[in-house]
């Protein structure tokens, strides 16, 4: 995930705020020149991530006023992040408990032990 | 092209083939560029590259020795409404200057018709500036903080900062960049940074500018810029292989792993070929790009000539 490219890596934490319910259908998403300063990530960079999240019905464009999250943005990531699980979080795991010698009993039982275990839960974690 | 070109805006300034010389030295070599309204251009080169050169025609403290310098449209120099459009920020010597920073600021006022002294007041104050002290009594990060309180405040449509923010400790040049963005934001301003502080300030540039002995090596977006360099991380053999045909300028060793930045747009077809060979491939960063494409070409250990074509 560090070395997506960084107009991608903007766009997922904007997400991040969404999927966890920091940013609420139709809040307003912090300005572009916000999140220059914030991430001190290029002006152009910035607006190539939004525009994303534009073109896939996430946030919305209110003109001279700002970007805002659109009704149905959680369904939306949610649906794309589910396409992508495997290829970003499953297949890292696997690949990381072979180089490991971690056993499949012991994968499946320290998925369940961290399952309980976690105690940070974001706002929509369990609806 | 010809039915859009009236909804395009108009270049705020250009350098239409300029050249400079002082005496038998070349400053600079058949420029052309434009500058256009609301963009951060980062003006990076190294020194005695001609970047301040390149400012004084834009703010027209000189005019060139061939070609033409452009202010909204026409020649600038002498005309006291287009050179009002342009404020030329450089480190000045104050050493014997016995104005207080508020007297300074408030010169500017009057000079300056768009100039907003409230805002320079804060600034002054953000930046840490005792507005009774003179500015012979700063020190020469304070000193630099009255000169891009200035340009900060200005109101100019096009502002050229000349290194100004290089004496200014980590904290002030923060507030410096921040102030930048908000001035852009709020306003539409154009600025030019010149600087030597590639990695820190490479956020704000939306065009970049490499200038190497006196010559525009590249005009450009930051986005297209930086697609031109690629670093290839991987199994020594493999990096080797696969950059072979490629155009070399930097190589790093550490054991079996070599990290290799090439020089040109990679294929998606390249960048296939490279995954599939468990090679890692990141874009380079402005500041790595710069150095290598502005470092003398023997100084290269292996791997392809060092000929840039930026075209």
């Amino acid at each position: 995930m560090g070395t997506d490219p960084l107009f991608v890596q903007i766009k997922s934490h904007i997400e991040d705020m969404i999927l966890s319910g920091r940013l609420a259908p139709d809040d307003q998403v912090p300005s572009s020149t916000q999140m220059v300063k914030f991430y001190q990530v290029n002006h152009l960079t910035v607006l190539k991530g939004m525009n994303m999240l534009v073109d896939e019905g996430i946030i919305y464009k209110r003109r001279g006023v700002g970007m805002f999250v659109c009704a149905d943005a959680l369904d939306r990531i949610r649906q794309a992040r589910r396409e992508g699980f495997v290829s970003a979080y499953v297949l890292p795991l696997v690949r990381e408990a072979r180089r490991l010698g971690i056993s499949h009993a012991e994968l499946l039982s320290t998925i369940s032990h961290a399952e309980k275990e976690d105690t940070i839960h974001d706002n929509h974690a369990t609806d | 092209m010809t039915t859009t070109q009236q909804t395009e805006t108009l270049p705020l300034a250009t350098l239409n083939n300029v050249g400079v010389r002082f005496g038998k030295t070349v400053a600079l070599d058949s420029v052309s560029t434009s500058i256009e309204p609301g963009l951060i251009y980062g003006l990076i080169g190294r020194n005695g590259a001609g970047k301040t050169t390149l400012l004084s025609l834009l703010a027209s403290y000189r005019r060139p020795s061939t070609g033409s310098v452009h202010v909204q449209g026409d020649d600038p120099f002498e005309d006291a409404a287009r050179m009002s459009l342009v404020h030329f920020v450089f480190a000045r010597d104050v050493s014997d200057e016995s104005d207080t920073v508020e007297e300074t600021l408030k010169h500017c006022a009057r000079y300056r018709k768009d100039f907003d002294i409230d805002l320079a007041m804060d600034l002054a104050r953000r930046f840490g500036l005792d507005r009774k002290k003179s500015l012979s009594e700063l020190s020469l990060g304070m000193q630099s903080a009255v000169s891009a309180v200035e340009g900060l405040a200005s109101g100019a449509p096009l502002t050229l900062f000349d290194e100004v923010h290089h004496g200014m400790d980590a904290p002030s040049r923060n507030l410096f960049y921040n102030t930048i963005l908000d001035q852009r934001a709020a306003t539409g301003r154009t600025f030019v940074l010149s600087t030597h502080l590639v990695s820190e300030a490479a956020y704000l540039f939306d065009q970049v500018l490499i200038l190497h002995n006196g010559s525009l090596l590249f005009d450009e977006p930051q986005d297209t810029l930086l697609e031109r360099g690629t670093t290839v991380t991987g199994e020594a053999g493999a990096v080797e292989q696969f950059t072979a045909d490629k155009t070399v300028i930097d190589n790093k060793r550490l054991g079996p792993t070599a990290a290799v930045m090439l020089y040109g747009v990679l294929s998606d077809q390249d960048r296939a070929a490279a995954e599939a060979t468990g090679l890692e491939c990141a874009p380079a960063s402005l500041q790595d790009l710069f150095i290598h494409l502005t470092e003398p070409a023997d100084s290269l250990t292996k791997g392809g000539t060092h000929e840039i074509n930026p075209a």
